[in-house]
């Protein structure tokens, strides 16, 4: 049995055993000054996940602390399971994003089901209900039957886990490109609804309260999972497959229900899930986070394996599982919640006021530690930071117009793109609809779902042009900002607020480090700019694969709120006569655009220039005009520029587009300039739209299902049917899954 | 009239459907547990949609084993209205109220979309609101909806006019297309697309209402008569 062969402290120490648990020589050195002792083999591995970078935060900590986190609709910033935001009448939204992309590059089902599971428990462990996904995924060209496989996977992961949970996948957003083709992303977000009553903290108060295991029970899965997420992927990737957990979505179903019984429960102190790293950061950081100490004895733990040591029930990242914090005495009503739901709860422990974490096996002290050395001490580095070479080069070259023969075809294929091209194949996987609340579905902006009862709903967005970020980390951390709030306001809401899923390569490397800073930097910057605090969020870093880095992907996940259901608005042409009004300027940018990668095979320049403030005014301009109900629909413009943001309007019904532009076509139709937006608006309502929005009149819509575009000149400059768009747009990505590498 | 919607562990559209009578209709209804034995004062049986028992062994295999299952089959065999949605489809099949079997789509992917389905008898309990052969829109969220039975009962079932409801179009390779169908004495319904998604045009889509007002309507007329 293992436990025969557990290692003792002295070699651990002497044959520096605790690297491959991830811990540095430094790190370990900083231990035994905590402990005044060498650690043990479990309390080895215990330090080692609490300090990783998906727990500890130790090389992201500096850039976090700029974001701005604070707003007065904000009730719980980062710090708990997730972030609240208040939406008035005693009601919150609650929501953040987790990645789950190192078990999805090996285990691509489990990865992504149990990235699914991990962030649903997030939110319900909150206190909250479930009411909504979304995921954010990124994977290399779809050419490989690698990709193809990891592609077809991921999405039937998160529906097999998703449409089980009854919680709809509303919402997402997937970019293809080489750099992702060995170290795919998967993010995904949840959103709950709570009332403030009912928000539950993960404290471990009150001396002498129990400490109550809820849920499945414990196997050998998932161990170490944490500090398998916080290194690169390497040549031995394969052999870490015992890190991948394995979801049981049923289970949690069971667990979720259980949960929302048991918040109404006054017996209940806290609750926090088990994600990363286990039974050891839910009870290092409820300790902690309460100023207390928590005493567990490991032979109470539900053990789904026999001999199970310390070590692997502490570090096992087994899932569906949640600790609870009770008061002393009422231990039985708890557990009679759970009897109820057929799960397992079990009494493991006990609050102390000695602020250590220790743990008892078979009459032994296996560990005994302090808690905030665990949950609040990592090391926090500051890593070099230097200006990458291909910035500096790119910030050189002038903005070029790519030269194409074929506007027509170029805009065929642009549609054809997979990142451009409709994601029916996607969402079709997704019960979207589950709960009946959908009101906006998947393929416009952003999915909106009423709240019961009130005549309010929620718009929520994902969001990333990656590109854009690689070419200029600081600008493009802007964007993507901007426009995840433009699809919120597309929608017909306010912003209220981010998620973040930040995804780098190492931060070992200056150049990457430096991404991270900048990109950070402009993230907050519209952040603040645009009122949008930062409420919780994740890091992942150590996306490489062979020495080669993804471009830096902080997704967006943002929330925001429709104050009344007759302001909801979408994407698609409502009717024939209608004026079609371009917000924006359009200049000649194409670096990092859809056009650049079509015609260049690569990215290369300067990112497209973005105005904070202009972004700002026209957002709220735009808002103020849907609200009023002068707004028939609203598009943003963004990947292919304004001829695919007219196409993706058309897309749904059998409208179509008299347009007439200035300016060369190339940019005119394929720019990807920034803080523009495609607005339709009712003939007799376009004095009341001119006084309120600053816009360019471009056209109206027809009832002839074409698009054609006109020069200065009224000279057509591309012309295309509703079936060829549509065929196009529609075909590609089914085509392109059919097809052989 | 007074509804129970039926809730097993792993149901997930047990609030949809409780919503769609309270809200949508406005009739009385309440949740019933899987492990309760009683369905007394009810006028009708909900069996929602979901993945009870986390459709593990086979979808609806181990939901039929559920303490009130012996309540809904005597209730049924009393002539009461039962409806039996996605998942609950699947359960009456398991317990054997209505013939036939479940497969996986076959594409074998779940599919979510809104679909076009025919009214192919509106002179059942549940579709006497609709037109004969009116084409209506309901959402189909099903991975095993691709209907399968042998061909004397497919023969049965076309003869009886037990087919209500058909795909316009093939959507999972369901045998002749059937979407629902009704048991030999017209009270147990059987469809794999979700009516109770279909009640409010917020939500774009109001086709599913007729069919719960069809039940109340008609428990109406046959209350009225026999009281």
């Amino acid at each position: 049995m293992s436990l025969l062969l557990e290692p003792t402290a002295e070699r651990v120490k002497e044959e520096k055993l605790y690297r491959g648990m991830g811990l540095t020589d430094e790190e370990f050195a900083m231990v035994e000054g905590i402990l005044g002792r060498t650690p043990n083999y479990t309390e080895t591995g215990i330090f080692s996940v609490m300090w990783s970078e998906h727990c500890s935060y130790k090389n992201s900590k500096v850039v976090l602390k700029k974001f701005p986190t604070e707003g007065e609709q904000v009730l719980q910033g980062p710090g708990e399971g997730a972030g609240i935001i208040d939406i008035g009448d005693g009601q919150a939204v609650v929501f953040k994003v987790e990645s789950h992309n190192h078990p999805s590059a090996i285990e691509p089902f489990q990865g992504a089901a149990t990235g699914v599971g991990g962030i649903l428990r997030d939110v319900f462990s909150m206190g909250a209900r479930p009411i909504a996904l979304l995921n954010s995924l990124r994977f290399g060209e779809l050419e490989s039957e690698r990709v193809k496989y990891l592609f077809e996977e991921v999405v039937a992961g998160i529906a097999g886990y998703g449409n089980c949970m009854g919680v709809p996948t509303v919402g997402g957003e997937i970019q293809f490109d080489p750099c992702y083709e060995a170290n795919p992303l998967v993010n995904a977000m949840c959103v709950g609804l709570i009332d403030h009553k009912d928000i539950q903290k993960g404290q471990a108060k009150g001396v002498g309260n129990t400490v109550m295991y809820v849920g499945a029970s414990t196997g050998r899965d998932g161990i170490h999972g944490a500090t398998f997420a916080s290194e690169e992927l390497g040549e031995d990737a394969d052999e870490k497959r015992p890190a991948v957990q394995v979801g049981d979505p049923f289970m949690e179903k069971l667990l979720l229900e259980a949960c929302l019984e048991l918040i109404q429960n006054d017996a209940l102190v806290g609750i926090q899930d088990m994600g990363a790293a286990g039974l050891t950061s839910s009870s290092a950081e409820m300790a902690s986070k309460a100023g207390s100490g928590i005493e567990m004895n490991l032979d109470l733990i539900p053990q789904r394996e026999k001999g199970m040591t310390p070590y692997e029930m502490m570090l096992s990242e087994s899932q569906e599982r949640m600790l609870i914090v009770v008061e002393k005495g009422r231990e039985q009503e708890i557990k009679e919640i759970f009897d109820r739901w057929g799960l397992l709860s079990a009494e493991v422990g006990h609050v102390t006021d000695d602020k250590r974490l220790r743990l008892l096996h078979k009459g032994e002290v296996v560990a005994d530690l302090p808690v905030d050395a665990l949950a609040e001490e990592a090391p926090v580095y500051h890593k070099p930071s230097k200006v990458a070479e291909y910035y500096k080069k790119f910030q050189q070259m002038e903005n070029n117009v790519p030269v194409i023969q074929d506007t027509k075809e170029t805009f065929l294929q642009l549609l054809k793109q997979p990142t451009i091209a409709n994601k029916e194949w996607v969402y079709d996987q997704y019960d979207y609809m589950v709960q009946t609340n959908t009101v906006v579905e998947p393929g416009s902006d952003a999915a909106v779902l009423r709240v019961r009862g009130t005549r309010k709903a929620l718009a929520m967005t994902t969001d990333c042009n990656s590109r854009y970020i690689y070419l200029d980390p600081e600008v493009g951390g802007q964007i993507a900002v901007a426009e995840a709030a433009r699809n919120i306001i597309c929608s017909g809401a306010k912003p209220l607020g981010l998620t973040d899923g930040l995804n780098y390569g190492s931060p070992e490397k200056p150049e990457i480090f430096w991404q991270l800073e900048k990109s950070t930097d402009g993230m907050s910057e519209a952040c603040r700019v645009l009122k949008t605090p930062v409420i919780g969020g994740n890091v992942s870093l150590y996306n490489e694969s062979h020495g080669v880095a993804i471009y830096p992907t902080p997704v967006i996940g943002m929330v925001g709120l429709v104050e009344d259901v007759d302001h909801i608005t979408t994407q698609a042409f409502k009717q024939p006569g209608d004026v079609i009004y371009l917000l924006g300027e359009t200049k000649s940018e194409f670096g990092g655009s859809e056009l650049q990668k079509l015609v260049d095979g690569e990215l290369s320049g300067k990112a497209p220039v973005l105005d904070l403030e202009e972004e700002k005014q026209r957002q709220d301009q735009l808002l103020t005009a849907i609200q009023k109900g002068l707004v028939q629909s609203a598009h943003d413009v963004a990947e292919g520029g304004l001829s695919v943001a007219l196409a993706e309007c058309m897309t749904s019904g059998s409208l179509g587009a008299d347009v007439v532009v200035a300016g060369d076509a190339v940019s005119a139709l394929f720019a990807e300039s920034q803080s523009r937006f495609v607005v339709t608006v009712s003939p007799d309502q376009v004095a009341d739209f001119e006084a309120l929005v600053s816009g360019t009149k471009i056209g109206v819509v027809t009832d002839t299902a074409v698009l054609t575009v006109k020069g200065e000149e009224q000279q057509v400059i591309l012309e295309a049917t509703q079936e060829e768009i549509v065929e196009a747009w529609k075909g590609a990505i089914p085509c392109l899954l059919k097809s052989k590498a | 009239m007074k509804f129970a919607v039926i809730v097993f562990p792993g149901s997930n559209c047990d609030s949809d459907m409780y919503h769609a009578i309270r809200d949508g209709i406005g009739e009385e209804v309440e949740y019933v547990r899987y492990d309760e034995t009683s369905l007394e004062g009810f006028d009708g049986v909900l069996l929602p949609g979901g993945f009870s028992y986390g459709d593990y062994l086979r979808s609806g295999a181990i939901a039929r084993f559920a303490p009130i299952m012996d309540e809904v089959v005597a209730f049924a065999e009393a002539g009461k209205p039962v409806l039996g949605v996605c998942n609950g489809f699947q359960v009456l099949l398991e317990v054997g109220l209505l013939p036939g079997a479940m497969k996986r789509n076959d594409g074998l992917k779940f599919i979510c979309r809104p679909t076009n389905l025919v009214v192919e008898n509106n002179e059942t309990k549940f579709t006497s609101n609709y037109g004969q052969g009116e084409v209506i829109n309901i959402p189909v969220a099903h991975g095993e909806g691709n209907y399968e039975c042998d061909e004397e009962t497919l023969t049965k079932l076309e003869e009886q006019k037990q087919v209500v409801f058909r795909y316009e179009q093939p959507i999972n390779g369901s045998k002749a297309n059937i979407a629902g169908i009704v048991n030999e004495g017209g009270n147990v319904l059987g469809m794999m697309p979700h009516p109770e998604r279909a009640v409010e045009a917020l939500l774009g889509r109001e086709d599913g209402l007729r069919l719960f007002q069809s039940i109340v309507k008609n428990w109406r007329e046959s209350h009225v008569t026999t009281s």
